[in-house]
């Protein structure tokens, strides 16, 4: 177990290393972000050659890059063209995020497992094909659409919710933005746990588990759910990852300051040292849930074993 | 949820009616004390006078800071506001006197306040993006140099005679210079500013109608009416909430739903229902706002003996009647001159000196462009910013009437960059080959600002480097000429040069437009687009 994490963490690093300089990169190719600092017309040269020798965009992109990692391990993520530090960026940003983050996942797991769990147990019922066909239009339909058209309905129709989350963004204005970030991926939970139920309940254990006498509930929940939730878990974990980077179009509904607006205000400006520190640590949060969902397989099915 | 929210409000009012007793000054009764909330985007450069050349930061800038003049926000003209008053006689050395007024810390505004903050803007060392406004001011090439290091800390042409007095000295002479004076960047520093730079940035200190009583950064700033403020412009209301917004839909329909007092940038996609929306509370006035189409002049193609015909051919094939119509249903008026309409018949607005070639004139237009020798490379491919505002509805829609008109189907594409950085960055090294769009937006209601900064020979915003040694002659006579009308007369002769020439295809006016919530009245929009923060009251 411990030479496993330890051989996987090695591993972290030359990916680490190339997803940030690939996007170090990317954002270099769009261009001089000076230019893009005074408005509608040239900055005088004076201030540009200032500025690029102060952002030290007059060295050479290796030089640049070199000089930018340095600086991340010794924790400083450089400043922003507004003057903001953007560690400064990232401690106010992330921590909305996160939160977001949270409320997803928590209504993925409640919302997807049930559903998932009563469709398996009872296929080709009414009840399945119902959900089956819900998540089917859920699928289908981009997320903005649904957040846009909850925001109307909920927000201003109906006025049951802020249709903007305030700068604090507390939990309970970020549960239906919560919802629509993780709607899509909820279907996806439903549709793979019914999948993974419906094909265990066949298998020998759980007509041993049965046939032993346990209760119904211990059956469903000790037994079957326990080895369906594999592949879920596997889902939800890289999902993590997904939503905190992917929250841009939802962030951007319901104006909410977290990373995806920070991105999104990033690659406007083309602010490289916003855009590759808020990278680099979404790089971080995947790369580690990854692993934390590789040893949770360990915990869930008994027959795998790390060495 | 909706519990919290209003429980929020009464606590927020709760806290306002301690505040207003405290203070137990002046207006009284409920009118003066209630709180708006605006919206606001998050600013570009840090908050400093100097550094702030777009609109969000503009907008913080115009209620914390008042500076030698103001411009009158119905009329545009500028009025002395912090200075008694500014003198010349000869247009090229000012004597400036200043009121007595302070400080909301308290501290006196003297000549000094002035003096240090226009040297700090200046200075090359303090990466002030506005620095060129101080390019007039003698010894301006010592401390802002083009390449190099500067050689001087300070402008020579600028001396304290006492605590009320300075003096200016500029390297030329500028009969417009004291109207040039309402801009931010001449708005004059406390000491804490130098002395405490990081502190006040995280909460500017200003000499204006309102204070900043918190300040988070990328998502909100909250103002209150500063009760002392010793100008004549007083606040109305309390003060303002600016909320930073992503996405202006988003406001809009905070707007909408009672979240948000004001939003002073409807989005394209509402202006066919804003009006049956908010009725009466759209408002829709004309800010100084040019939008235009500029040539690469650098270019052999563009810039050959009968290339001025192929220019004014295009300009007659746009038929901008149809399209302000259409797509910014009003929001913007056919330009019939370079400049605009907030300047006034006294300020040098000319409608119509554009004449015919701004009219849509089909059959006259392919007759030019047939006899200026064709568009170059037969086609005209009009490159435009993808990623702000609507410029891909107008491109293509220019383009539509001007393929229409010149019976050609791909006379005319649009050709979209990224981001508006790249963009920038494209027409910077000047390597463009084809028209492009441009918008200008005033500094100061000049007419001098809508020619000079564009056109002049190697001006900072002539980006398609056109040049014409009339333009360049006229335009010196006019600065240099101390009676206003004729120097509006000389400033209008340039205009012509330019239209002669089609150096750029002039579109459209641009209107400001906004709209409020029930709790508001008094609400206008400025020539530059900003809500008129101080009127308004609240109810």
């Amino acid at each position: 177990m411990g030479r496993y994490v330890v051989r996987r963490l090695l591993q972290m690093v030359p990916v680490f290393i190339g997803s940030t300089l690939l996007i170090f990169l990317m954002v270099n190719v769009m261009g001089d972000p000076v230019a893009g600092l005074c408005g509608e017309r040239a900055c005088d040269p004076g201030t540009a050659a200032q500025l690029r020798r102060e952002f030290g965009l007059d060295q050479p992109v290796w030089q640049q890059y070199a000089t930018y990692m340095g600086n991340v391990f010794t924790g400083d993520f450089g400043t922003a063209f507004n003057g903001q530090k953007v560690t400064e960026l990232m401690s106010t940003a992330f921590p909305v995020t996160i939160r977001l983050t949270l409320v997803a996942i928590v209504l993925e797991i409640v919302i997807g497992i049930t559903l998932g769990v009563v469709t398996g147990l009872r296929r080709g019922r009414p009840v399945d094909t119902g959900v089956l066909l819900g998540t089917l239009v859920v699928i289908s339909v981009p997320t903005f659409v649904t957040g846009l058209l909850l925001q109307l309905l909920l927000g201003v129709r109906w006025g049951w919710i802020r249709p903007s989350v305030s700068p604090a963004a507390p939990v309970d204005e970020l549960i239906v933005p919560g919802l629509v970030l993780a709607s899509v991926s909820l279907a996806y939970v439903t549709r793979l746990t019914r999948t993974s139920i419906a094909e265990n309940r066949r298998s020998d254990y759980v007509r041993t588990a049965v046939a032993k006498g346990l209760p119904r509930r211990r059956v469903v929940v000790r037994h079957l759910l326990r080895n369906s939730l594999i592949p879920v878990v596997t889902f939800i974990g890289t999902d993590i990852g997904a939503l905190m980077g992917g929250a841009i179009v939802t962030e951007r509904i319901f104006n909410i300051h977290g990373v995806g607006y920070q991105l999104y205000q990033g690659i406007l400006r083309q602010n490289t040292q916003t855009v590759v520190g808020f990278v680099t640590v979404l790089v971080l949060v995947f790369l580690v849930a990854n692993l934390v969902v590789d040893l949770l397989y360990a915990v869930l099915d008994p027959r795998i074993r790390y060495a | 949820m909706r519990g919290t929210a209003l429980a929020r409000w009464a606590a927020g009012a709760g806290g306002l009616a301690l505040v207003a007793t405290g203070c137990g000054g002046g207006t009284g009764g409920s009118v003066g004390t209630a709180v708006l909330s605006s919206s606001w985007g998050d600013p570009q450069n840090p908050l400093e006078p100097a550094n702030t050349n777009e609109v969000q930061g503009g907008k913080v800038l115009d209620m914390i800071f008042r500076g030698l003049k103001r411009y009158n926000p119905r009329t545009a003209q500028a009025e002395n506001w912090v200075a008694r008053s500014v003198e010349t006689t000869d247009s090229q050395n000012f004597t400036v006197r200043l009121k007595d007024w302070r400080f909301s810390n308290g501290e006196k505004v003297t000549a000094r306040s002035f003096v240090d903050a226009w040297n700090y803007g200046a200075s090359l060392r303090n990466n002030q993006k506005n620095a060129y406004f101080f390019g007039y001011i003698d010894g301006y090439d010592k401390v802002h140099p083009g390449s190099g290091t500067q050689s001087a800390d300070t402008l020579s042409g600028l001396r304290v005679v006492d605590d009320h007095t300075f003096t200016v000295r500029l390297n030329q002479k500028f009969s417009g210079f004291p109207d040039t004076l309402g801009y931010a960047a001449f708005a004059p520093l406390p000491r804490a500013f130098f002395t405490h730079h990081a502190a006040w940035l995280d909460k500017p200190v200003g000499d204006g109608p309102y204070t900043i009583e918190s300040y988070t950064k990328g998502s909100q700033m909250t103002l209150r009416k500063w009760d002392a403020y010793p100008g004549p412009d007083k606040a109305r209301n309390g003060g303002v909430t600016l909320r930073v917004y992503t996405d202006n839909n988003t406001a809009y329909t905070d707007l909408m739903s009672g979240n948000l007092d004001l939003v002073d940038d409807i989005p394209a996609a509402q202006l066919k229902n804003v009006r049956s929306d908010l009725g009466n509370r759209y408002i829709n006035t004309p800010a100084g706002i040019i939008q235009t189409i500029a040539f690469p002049h650098y270019d052999p193609g563009w810039n050959k003996p009968g290339s001025q015909k192929v220019r004014t051919g295009l300009s007659m094939a746009i038929d901008r009647k149809q399209i302000t119509r259409t797509i910014f249903r009003g929001t913007r008026t056919p330009a019939t001159d370079w400049t605009s309409p907030v300047l006034g018949l006294a300020g040098g607005y000319k409608p119509g000196l554009c004449g015919s070639a701004c009219d849509y004139r089909p059959a006259e237009a392919r007759k030019l462009i047939k006899e200026g020798g064709g568009i170059p490379g037969g086609q005209v491919r009009i490159t435009y910013n993808a990623d702000t505002g609507s410029h891909r509805q107008w491109v293509d829609a220019v383009c539509n009437s001007i393929n229409n008109a010149l019976g050609n189907g791909r006379a005319c594409v649009g050709n979209p960059v990224g981001t508006y950085a790249d963009y920038r960055n494209q027409i910077g090294q000047h390597k463009m080959t084809g028209p492009f769009r441009s918008g200008w937006q005033m500094d100061y209601p000049l007419i001098q600002d809508f020619l000079q900064p564009l056109y002049y020979t190697d001006a900072s915003s002539n980006d398609g480097k056109w040049s014409n040694k009339d333009f360049d002659r006229l335009i010196d006579r006019a600065n240099a000429e101390t009676d206003r009308p004729r120097a509006m007369a000389d400033f209008q002769k340039a205009e012509e040069v330019v239209r002669d020439d089609m150096a750029a295809i002039p579109l459209w006016y641009q209107n400001g437009s906004g709209g409020y919530s029930e709790r508001l009245s008094d609400v206008a929009l400025d020539p530059f687009s900003v809500p008129v923060y101080y009127a308004i009251k609240v109810s």
